[in-house]
Formats: C-alpha cells, sequence, structure tokens
C-alpha cells in the first residue's frame, strides 16, 4: 500500500510512482468562498440601499407565488415592493407578480435547482433599489439545494404547506435550520387534513435548536397580519440609524445568513 | 444538484493554489463536511470529475472526511455530539444549543506535484 496517503486505489501504481514529488499545501477554506463574496456585495448594495431583502423558499407548489401575490394585495401600496424570481424554465411567476403591478425580474436558472448570490447580483442590478423598500427573492422551489447558498438576503423565509406534512423540518433539517421564520401556509386546508399539527411544527424547531417563529396562513382566506407585521419590523429594523452590534451569530454567517429583528449586516 | 457548483468552486480554489506554488498538477484535494453543510458526499464523488476536467485537478483524488455534529449548552456548560435533526443537549435535554461542529464544508489541503524544473514558488495571500 502507499506510504504517503494509504491508497488502495487502482492508479496506486501512477501515483506511488510520483508520490515523492507530492507536497501537501494547508488551506482551510470554505468552499463556498466564491459565493459568499459575492453575498457580501449583495448585502453592501441592500444596506446602501437601506431595503428590507426576503429569500422565500420551499418545496414547489408550496405557495411563495400566491404568498407575494396576497401580500403585494394586502400593503396595498404602503411599500415599494420588487421581486426576483428564480424559476427553472418558465417566467409565469414572474408575469404573476408584474400582473399586480409590481415590478419582478426572472432569473432563468436552466439545469440550476438553486439561486446563487451572482445570480441575484445580476438581477439586482436590473432594478433600482434606491426606490424600493422591500425585496424579495422567491428561489426556485426546493427544500435541499437553496439553503446552502447565502444571495446577501436579510432573513430566510421558509413555506410549509400544510399537505406536506408537519415532519418537514426534521427530514430537511438544513433548509430549516436556516430560517429566520418558518410559514405554514394553506391553512385552509386543515379541515380536511386530520393530521398537520402546527404545534408539532414548533416542536420540531426547537429539536433543530431554533428560535424562529412559526406562524400560519392561508393566502386564499387570509389573515396575513402576523406576516405584514414580521415584515413591517424587520423593515423598521432596516431603517434604524444604529444597529446593534452583530449577535454572536453573525460569525455563522456562511451557512445561517441574516437573523431576523438583529441583522448582522456584514460578514467578519 | 448544488454539489456540482460546490464542486467547481473546489477546483477554482485548488487550481489556485496549484497556479501560486507554480505545479504542474494536483494529486490530491482533501475537503472536510460536516452533515449539516447540506452537501451529500456521494453526490460530491460523482460531480467532481465533470468539475475538474481540462483542469490541474484532472485526475486527482478526491478525498471527504465526515465531522461530528455538536453543539454546545449553555445550561449544563458542556460540549456533546449530536444528531443532525435532533440539536437538543444530549446531557439535559436543554433546546437553545449552539452548533459548534458539524456544519463546515472546507477545503482542508491540496497535494501538488513538484514542479519540473525551478523550485516552487512560496505563496503570498
Ligand atoms: N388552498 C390554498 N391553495 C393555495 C394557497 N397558496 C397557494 N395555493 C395554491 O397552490 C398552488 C401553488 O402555488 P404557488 O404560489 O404557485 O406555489 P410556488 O411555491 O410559487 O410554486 P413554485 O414557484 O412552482 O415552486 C397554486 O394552485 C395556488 O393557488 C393557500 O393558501 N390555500
Ligand atoms: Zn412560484
Ligand atoms: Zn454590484
Ligand atoms: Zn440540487
Ligand atoms: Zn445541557
Amino acid at each position: 500500500m502507499c506510504q504517503t496517503c494509504g491508497c488502495a486505489l487502482p492508479d496506486h501504481l501512477q501515483h506511488a510512482s510520483t508520490e515523492h514529488d507530492v507536497h501537501t499545501v494547508e488551506v482551510l477554506e470554505g468552499l463556498k468562498s466564491h459565493n459568499d463574496a459575492a453575498a457580501r456585495h449583495n448585502r453592501e448594495h441592500f444596506d446602501r440601499a437601506g431595503l428590507l431583502v426576503v429569500n422565500l423558499m420551499s418545496s414547489p407548489g408550496a405557495g411563495k407565488t400566491r404568498l407575494l401575490e396576497a401580500t403585494i394585495e394586502a400593503l396595498g401600496g404602503r411599500h415599494r415592493l420588487a421581486v426576483i424570481e428564480g424559476d427553472l424554465e418558465t417566467e409565469n411567476d414572474a408575469r404573476r407578480i408584474r400582473a399586480k403591478g409590481v415590478p419582478a425580474v426572472q432569473i432563468t436558472t436552466g439545469s440550476a435547482c438553486h439561486l446563487d448570490a451572482t445570480m441575484v447580483h445580476r438581477a439586482a442590478h436590473a432594478l433600482s433599489l434606491d426606490e424600493l423598500d422591500i425585496l424579495f427573492i422567491e428561489n426556485v422551489g426546493n427544500l435541499v439545494c437553496p439553503a446552502s447558498f447565502d444571495l446577501g438576503q436579510h432573513a430566510n423565509v421558509t413555506l410549509l404547506s400544510t399537505p406536506e406534512g408537519d415532519d418537514k423540518p426534521l427530514k430537511y433539517p438544513v433548509m430549516f435550520r436556516s430560517s429566520d421564520l418558518v410559514l405554514v401556509t394553506k391553512t385552509d386546508l386543515l379541515p380536511v387534513l386530520d393530521d398537520f399539527d402546527v404545534e408539532a411544527v414548533k416542536e420540531h424547531m426547537h429539536r433543530l435548536a431554533s428560535a424562529a417563529p412559526v406562524m400560519a396562513l392561508s393566502s386564499k382566506s387570509g389573515p396575513l397580519d402576523a406576516w405584514l407585521e414580521w415584515l413591517e419590523a424587520g423593515l423598521a429594523e432596516r431603517r434604524r440609524p444604529f444597529r446593534p452590534a452583530p449577535s454572536p451569530d453573525g460569525e455563522r454567517l456562511l451557512t445561517r445568513p441574516g437573523l431576523p429583528g438583529h441583522l448582522a449586516s456584514t460578514a467578519p | 444538484m448544488h454539489e456540482l457548483s460546490l464542486c467547481r468552486s473546489l477546483v477554482r480554489q485548488a487550481t489556485l493554489v496549484a497556479a501560486e506554488h507554480g505545479a504542474p498538477g494536483i494529486r490530491r484535494v482533501c475537503v472536510r463536511i460536516g452533515p449539516l453543510s447540506g452537501v451529500e458526499a456521494e453526490l460530491m464523488r460523482e460531480a467532481f470529475p465533470l468539475a475538474s476536467r481540462h483542469t490541474a485537478a484532472e485526475g486527482a483524488r478526491l478525498e471527504m472526511t465526515t465531522s461530528p455534529v455538536r453543539v454546545h449548552c449553555p445550561r449544563c456548560e458542556r460540549e456533546a455530539e449530536a444528531r443532525v435533526n435532533d440539536l437538543s443537549c444530549p446531557l439535559c435535554g436543554h433546546w437553545q444549543t449552539r452548533l459548534t461542529g458539524g456544519d463546515e464544508l472546507l477545503l482542508v489541503s491540496v497535494d501538488l506535484a513538484a514542479p519540473i524544473a525551478a523550485p516552487s514558488v512560496p505563496s503570498s495571500p
């Protein structure tokens, strides 16, 4: 067996013949450093413009676009909104947002199952950030990949629709651990789903050591009050002239982007 | 599958290291992956040959080590190993723990082939 690395691969001989010419360089660098640098750049843009940026994540069809439509209606022009839409193929979601009179930039990811900070940067430059209060990013419908990429957002909101079952946080801990708010959607369906328990979602979030609030709503029948209050509070926080010192979690930006309320605005 | 894009940045980082050292090739790339990093080691293994094709990392071995999930409990002030979907303190049951390990996604080291003639240039990052 090769003494240097203990490998026993078929290409062992070739490897062994050059092993004395090999030297090891310690790196210890995050694999996402490229994306994280782009995300920091995005966050600088957003902070300079003083807007709140919210990243919406969920499985496909959990109701992200419908929630945005309902939110636009409920806010009734109270804030200047825009949406960045991530989708594999179509421009449908962006059209639905524009139909409500709100600017929407479509990112068609093609094969990629998530948005990354560079895509969001391009889309952000297509918007007049200075003229906005809240920017929503609708991520690609998928409970796995989007959780791994910081986009420069201030908060992650994960939607969990009632037909999906209340055990999703335990099955997708990476996604739900990165959430600053969990929105249980389609509560109008609860009467026909006898086994969905909103309290269980809260317990599962605690199992993930997350203190993120869990709210339940229906974009169809409302009310959206708690969600709108959460948004307004986040916006007010962004507008505060003096921000509190970053929380101890600020250093964990690599895997846990924004925190609500006490938002760490820059990476270490 | 986001492992392909992560493998691409892994290859980019490793080839940068090789270029800094004037190394003609990369023999081995070592990464550390936590179970809460959101990355599947199996998918990384599949994606690596694709991402490294036609780069200095082509043909290199990808070595992955997994780190345990660890939490620090503010109540009993101890650190312990936990499970991916149960981060409460295994010692006292307290739920508000802080993750101290298990979400890392690190390029640990790169094994470089020595340059043919000239001595290697020291890196200055
Ligand atoms: N009953 C009910 N249906 C809803 C609700 N919200 C969304 N829906 C329906 O669920 C379906 C999917 O909603 P979308 O808003 O398109 O879901 P999405 O998360 O944007 O989907 P993708 O962008 O494809 O991931 C649509 O038929 C919506 O009308 C709700 O609160 N109640
Ligand atoms: Zn949508
Ligand atoms: Zn820019
Ligand atoms: Zn994926
Ligand atoms: Zn404890």
